[in-house]
């Protein structure tokens, strides 16, 4: 059991940081996420201005659960919006989307 | 007593209906004239050029040396040219083909556009229709186009009419594709923003200007080849050019564009 929790503890934060760096690229891939399209991204090139910029992100969502059901289908929260359902139409995997969540809260 | 009754009633429930295509023209403007208040709504026939500057400077360069000039040209030669049985174009259009701000027109139970009138007139007269893929479907129109432009557009959406208007109408408001997006979406809600580098352009003013040279195309291509492009954006299915659905869109945004300039051929990024 110790020896388990001390492993967890070594190797957590590595695959937070795989996490992240994963996020960040389905993120930013125009095939993909294609967050940019529309939001502004610290590190991301040739943003669009269709909704806010993507900064402060653990300041406004301290749930990581409030920003998951963002990106999981946006029009839960406004029936109009722009922001493509990526969970409910299956655009990215719930694994995909995890990545995709802690890269973003991480801004 | 109720039939001599009737064609009153007829009249209220027509020039009702007439009037909900004037009150979306009348919203549409409305709409983008609140939207961009500097910009006269008249100004949309140019697109994305009216709203971003830098932009427009490019454009006009390219204007200068119209990339759609020979198709204009090439098109015109066509339409001179006789049919086998002796007749030819000028025995179904008028002016010289200047008819563009007619069309589309509902004919026989629908939707009939530029390329569809084209086509009927060819079979018609004893020839074969053409793809409407096809260069030569896009430099007839272009020429039609060019001896059409300064008409303003004058077409009427008759009572007959109205169920294509509407679904027309609805196909524009409908979001689909994986993405999940009506045309709405990106012509009214977010327009004028960018989506990356791309500015969107107001639906008004949409239908006044094709075909349309696309640097993108590196050719002249219609106006239902860029509902495919858009729809496809969003992983919608593209559908067939002139199939009934695009005429029927077609018809929408061109009742709401009634009273607009006619400027085609244009040449588009
Ligand atoms: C086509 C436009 C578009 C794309 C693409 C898009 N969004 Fe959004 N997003 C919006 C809009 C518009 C809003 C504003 C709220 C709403 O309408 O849902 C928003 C809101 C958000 C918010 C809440 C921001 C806040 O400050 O309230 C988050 C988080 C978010 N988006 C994340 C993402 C992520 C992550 C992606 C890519 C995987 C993405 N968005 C792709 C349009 C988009
Ligand atoms: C995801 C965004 C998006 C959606 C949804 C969309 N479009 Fe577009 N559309 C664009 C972009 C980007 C352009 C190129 C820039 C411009 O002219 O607006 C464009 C251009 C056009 C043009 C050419 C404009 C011109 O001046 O030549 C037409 C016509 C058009 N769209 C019609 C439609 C119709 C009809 C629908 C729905 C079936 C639709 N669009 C849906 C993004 C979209």
């Amino acid at each position: 059991m110790k020896k388990v929790l001390f492993l967890l503890a070594v190797v957590s934060p590595i695959v937070m940081a795989d996490d992240i760096n994963k996020g960040r690229e389905l993120a930013f891939d125009r095939s993909r996420g294609n967050c940019l399209a529309c939001h502004m991204m610290e590190g991301g090139e040739m943003p669009g201005n269709v909704a806010p910029p993507l900064i402060a992100m653990k300041t406004r969502f301290p749930e990581r659960s409030v920003l998951r059901e963002q990106v999981w289908d946006a029009t839960i929260r406004n029936p109009e919006s722009v922001m493509p359902p990526y969970g409910r139409h299956g655009v990215l995997t719930e694994e995909e989307i995890d990545q995709v969540v802690d890269f973003v809260h991480s801004l | 007593m109720f039939v001599r009754f009737l064609p009153v009633l007829f009249m209220i429930l027509s020039s009702a209906s007439m009037a909900d295509v004037e009150a979306d023209r009348e919203a549409f403007r409305a709409f983008y004239a609140k939207r961009f208040s500097s910009i006269p709504v008249e100004a949309h026939v140019d697109g994305v050029y009216a709203l971003d500057e830098a932009k427009r400077a490019q454009w006009l360069e390219m204007e200068e040396f119209p990339p759609y000039e020979f198709s204009v040209d090439d098109g015109e030669a066509l339409y001179d040219e006789p049919f086998t049985d002796g007749s030819g174009y000028g025995d179904c259009f008028a002016d010289g083909g200047a008819v563009k701000h007619l069309y589309p027109r509902f004919e026989g139970g629908e939707v009939v556009t530029m390329e569809v009138a084209v086509n009927q007139c060819r079979v018609q007269h004893g020839m074969e229709s053409l793809a409407y893929d096809s260069e030569e479907m896009m430099q007839l129109t272009s020429y039609i186009a060019y001896a059409s432009r300064d008409q303003l557009i004058d077409i009427k959406v008759p009572e007959d009419a109205l169920p294509a208007y509407e679904r027309g109408k609805q196909f524009y408001y409908s979001r689909r594709g994986q993405l999940n997006f009506s045309c709405s979406h990106c012509h009214m809600q977010i327009v004028g923003s960018q989506l990356r580098a791309e500015v969107l352009s107001a639906s008004y003013g949409h239908v006044t200007h094709w075909p349309t040279y696309r640097l993108k195309w590196q050719e002249v291509g219609s106006l239902h080849r860029r509902f495919a492009e858009c729809n496809g954006q969003v992983g919608a299915e593209a559908l067939p050019l002139q199939s009934q659905p695009y005429r029927e869109l077609e018809y929408f945004l061109t009742a709401i564009a009634r009273g607009l300039l006619l400027n085609g051929p244009a040449s588009r990024k």
